[in-house]
């Protein structure tokens, strides 16, 4: 599923609203989770999962191409934790082909 | 740059945040927009659960893994016992998410 498929989705399920505004609405959830996750914040949604943004040291790498060392910078990556009650849903279903 | 003094005014971002951005910004209702994100996890985790995969274009991608059963141990008493064939959710950020987070200018959405 894509973004535009779940605006649709909710679209469906909330015929007062226009497309529109579902569409700038589920923008604006991500864009705020980003916003969040910039400032370092946890974002924890109950029964869903949790983000936090872990940080990497700078370290001395290689470019792969060239065998040259380079100096790899600090990095902020973040990180998705599942949340129990997904968790249950993905094993309680039928295991087919992944 | 990045340490402790940084990490100390870390807060916790809730749906009921979401809900109160989307009302300020796109201007629904409180029930409409509470309803809104709602809706749109419930969707997600429906989603995962059916089709194991969701792209959300400069955000990241969801992907559900099979993992196949394997031998483990008890770490506290070193007991041999069996991890189950199970199902993992992995995220993958986006290069635009990864480079927000850097502070670096966004990449074209991929």
């Amino acid at each position: 599923m894509t973004k535009s498929e779940l605006i649709d989705l909710i679209s469906v399920k909330m015929p007062d609203l226009s497309k529109k505004d579902v569409a700038i609405a589920v923008n604006t959830v991500f864009d705020s989770m980003t916003e969040a996750l910039v400032k370092q914040d946890r974002i924890e949604i109950r029964g869903f999962g949790s983000f936090r943004v872990k940080h990497r040291k700078s370290r001395d790498g290689r470019n792969p191409k060239t065998g040259e060392p380079v100096k790899v910078p600090n990095k902020r990556i973040p990180f998705f934790t599942v949340g129990k009650e997904l968790r249950d849903k993905l094993n309680h279903g039928k295991l087919n082909g992944a | 740059m990045t340490n402790e003094a940084e990490r100390q005014n870390t807060r916790t971002m809730t749906k009921a945040d979401l809900v109160e951005t989307v009302y300020e910004k796109v201007g629904l209702s409180k029930k409409e927009s509470a309803d809104l994100v709602e809706l749109l996890f419930e969707t997600l985790k429906d989603m995962l659960a059916n089709q194991g995969k969701v792209k959300l274009s400069g955000f990241g991608n969801f992907l559900v893994r099979e993992k196949k059963s394997r031998p483990g141990r008890n770490p506290q008493t070193g007991a041999a016992i069996e991890i189950a064939a199970r199902r993992v959710l992995s995220f993958k950020p986006s290069q635009v998410l990864k480079a927000t987070l850097n502070g670096e200018s966004a990449p074209a959405e991929e």
